[in-house]
């Protein structure tokens, strides 16, 4: 099935909650509303037209100029082949872009449709700061329920990967040194 | 061997002793196991058939800090590493040698100018013996870093404390 | 009351007394629940992976992995360099398949770009991958031996992947973090010989493979322990995102060289190995190592056609505008299959030289993520060789 046809799928399945398209380029993908997204998840998933069963990666994007996160969600659908030797063959690949609010990023939690999600999701708060809610992982604190940190230590001060992310002096009392400008600090 | 250093007067003659404590030291240097990252597969290569490290008595690597005589730094410290680093370093017995292996571990190599999360160099850590330059070192680097360790040893006099002035000027 | 209890009550009541009964009761058989930390520094973890093991006695009830140990920001560097610059970075992801690991970076930004790569440049792509994926098994199989308490079968190992290394080393100088495949090509063209040098590697390193399945894979200790161990699942191993030579020792024949083929792959005859549980279950920690020795196997089948096809194509090797390529305002997402399985770069561009955000999908990192699920209610001796047989390496799960 192509991006195209994939689309107009989603659009008369769930006519209210895909915000865009993008079919040019080398990556076609599908906007979709976040309140909104574990239910097209899931039909992308049981729908047997579609079967996408295999989740590739979750890339978190910070548009910094649109005030907006950006989940990127690329998907396979891996079939069987004709005889039980044969190979596996993907009949389509598609990709989904869920956009929020850079102050309020919130994204329900796709977990429950691929448990490979569990851990894109951890990466993505960790490091964008991107907060899926129901995550099977989470933690309460004083930033509210959310993930918890994946790579970055779990008393790490804020997200990596933004643009706007301020480097560490020093963390535990090892100094960081930045910029080659800096004399390095004696232990 | 605390028990014997700094107990002698600065000019006694221990020569020989130290000598025999010295060859034994050097040629039985025991490395930990304790690969991080790209120079651990290096490392592994010294440890296997064609570079065999075992020609220098440094072959038998250990899996525990208690047991071993040199932790081979071998790879990226990160922050999230550097306390575990630092906790492995207290656990091993003296006397102990750290060896930093790769750029990285110098000095943060290609990750010290946007690597947030990367210790410039583990001796911000530990304290390091021998540093072995490359990203990564071959094994030949690290077999000589391991001489050059030798020579270090073969220096060393029981009748001197080895963190003589070192401590002091952590205490102050 | 403690799982062994539990177990004891509902499956086999039948050899209880009594007496037992009232002991479990009351609470006297009784075992205590403890926490085992696994790593950061510990021999068969593979780098810097730190388990937290939940034990009770000597059954597993929860392992939680907890990565990150080697967090070398390799994403934000990305944002910063010009997509020529970040090639040693993708060599030091996944530092024991380097050339792979250059090829799906330099993949993804021909494809955002539209660059050209020639005849030659491709085959010659091919010959490294392969060879490198032969490489990479070797380390996988050897550490393998020695989680399993042989150590000979490292040294063996080693011995072969040195002459790897050497043929490597007359075609770019470096032994581990190559950056010899670039984007638009290769650096330079392989040396004189290289292809005499290769084929008589090959034919020296065929007949090893039975070695070391007599050696390793055949071998009693070896199967009692990894036979039936582990045991992943079809379907687990789809809705975890398992690629690789994990996915095919649960029976799915899912190869991305023949799924989306790239590098003229299309053009090469050669098959791909699934667990078929010949030693115990399907999908089982056996299998999923036997898979990287018939892989080993299929690149030697590769490796043949591809010198025959280098031998005659002759042309150039690099397409120069690739040190100097401009990002469109676009995105790519674009997948290549790596000895662990798929490795992905998301690049986009924004009509810079320097690209706006680039995201690797290390195929450890989905590999581990199942970790929890198969280590669940396995005995403690099986950690290692669950752990192992998923072959991970840290550089690429935490990048």
């Amino acid at each position: 099935m192509t991006a195209e046809a994939i689309v107009n799928l989603l659009k008369t399945r769930f006519p209210e909650v895909i915000r865009g398209a993008s079919l040019e380029g080398c990556h076609p993908h599908v906007v979709v509303d976040a309140s909104h997204w574990p239910a097209v998840a899931r039909f992308l998933r049981d729908e047997p037209q579609l079967g996408f069963n295999l989740l590739r990666c979750i890339s978190g994007v910070d548009c910094l100029e649109d005030r907006e996160l950006a989940a990127v969600y690329d998907l396979y659908s891996a079939r069987r082949g004709a005889t039980p030797d044969a190979n596996w063959i993907a009949p389509h690949e598609f990709a989904v872009t869920v956009r929020v609010p850079r102050d309020a990023p919130r994204i329900p939690s796709v977990a429950d449709v691929w448990p490979a999600a569990d851990w894109h999701e951890r990466e993505a708060y960790d490091l964008l700061g991107i907060v899926f809610e129901n995550h099977p992982d989470s933690i309460d604190d004083v930033d509210g329920p959310h993930p918890r940190r994946i790579l970055c230590p779990d008393d790490w001060a804020g997200h990596p990967l933004r643009k706007d992310y301020e480097f560490p002096l020093e963390y535990h009392g090892i100094p960081a040194v930045t910029e080659y400008g800096q004399t390095r600090p004696q232990h | 061997m605390s028990w014997i250093e700094n107990r002698f007067e600065e000019g006694l003659i221990v020569t020989s002793l130290d000598w025999a404590i010295n060859w034994g030291r050097s040629s039985s240097i025991w490395p930990m196991t304790f690969g991080l990252a790209c120079c651990a597969i290096e490392m592994m290569a010294v440890g296997a058939s064609r570079f065999d490290i075992d020609r220098f008595g440094a072959g038998a690597f250990r899996a525990t800090p208690r047991q071993s005589d040199l932790m081979i730094v071998a790879g990226t410290v990160t922050y999230k590493m550097a306390s575990r680093v630092k906790r492995l370093y207290h656990q091993m017995p003296e006397p102990k040698y750290v060896m930093a292996m790769g750029a990285c571990t110098i000095g943060g190599g290609p990750y010290f100018k946007h690597g947030y999360h990367v210790v410039k160099g583990v001796d911000l850590v530990v304290p390091v013996d021998v540093y072995v330059p490359g990203c990564p070192p071959r094994p030949e680097a690290l077999l000589e870093g391991i001489m050059r360790l030798q020579d270090k040893i073969k220096h060393q006099s029981i009748a001197r404390d080895r963190w003589r002035g070192v401590k002091e000027a952590a205490l102050t | 009351m403690s799982i062994v209890a539990d177990t004891l009550l509902e499956s086999r009541p039948d050899v209880l007394t009594d007496l037992d009964r009232e002991a479990i009761e009351q609470g006297d058989v009784r075992t205590e629940e403890m926490l085992v930390n696994m790593g950061p520094q510990h021999p068969s973890t593979h780098g810097v992976l730190r388990i937290v093991l939940r034990t009770d006695g000597e059954m597993v009830l929860e392992a939680i992995p907890h990565i990150g140990y080697l967090h070398r920001c390799a994403e934000k560097i990305g944002e910063n360099l010009a997509p020529y610059q970040y090639i040693p970075y993708t060599d030091r992801m996944d530092y024991l398949a380097g050339m792979n690991n250059n090829l799906a970076f330099a993949l993804a930004v021909e494809r955002l770009t539209g660059l050209e790569v020639s005849k030659r440049a491709q085959i010659i792509r091919v010959i490294f991958a392969e060879l490198n994926r032969i490489a990479s098994h070797l380390v996988s199989m050897g550490a393998y031996g020695l989680d399993m308490g042989a150590f000979t079968p490292f040294l063996y190992a080693f011995r072969e992947r040195e002459y790897i290394l050497d043929l490597f080393e007359s075609a770019c100088g470096a032994r581990l973090t190559y950056s010899y495949i670039t984007i638009g090509g290769v650096t330079d063209d392989v040396p004189e010989r290289f292809i005499d040098i290769c084929r008589e590697f090959l034919d020296y390193f065929e007949p090893k493979i039975a070695e070391y399945n007599n050696l390793l894979s055949y071998n009693h200790i070896f199967v009692k322990r990894t036979a039936n161990v582990g045991v992943i699942s079809a379907g687990d191993a789809l809705a975890y995102g398992l690629t690789g030579p994990c996915l095919r020792g649960s029976g799915v024949k899912w190869d991305l060289r023949k799924v989306h083929p790239d590098c003229g792959y299309e053009e090469y005859e050669f098959d791909v190995p699934v667990g078929r549980g010949l030693k115990g279950t399907m999908g089982d920690c056996w299998d999923r190592y036997f898979v990287r020795i018939c892989e080993m196997e299929q690149s030697v089948r590769i490796l043949r056609q591809a010198l025959r096809r280098l031998e005659g194509t002759p042309g150039e090797v690099r397409n120069k505008a690739g040190k100097t390529v401009k990002l469109p305002s676009d995105a790519v997402y674009y997948e290549i299959e790596n000895p662990r399985g798929q490795l992905g770069f998301y690049v986009v561009g924004d009509g810079s030289t320097i690209p706006y955000r680039v995201k690797a999908r290390g195929p450890s990192f989905c590999n581990l993520s199942i970790t929890n699920a198969v280590v669940k209610d396995c005995l403690l001796a099986d950690v290692p060789a669950i752990v192992g047989s998923i072959d991970v390496v840290m550089g690429e799960v935490d990048r």
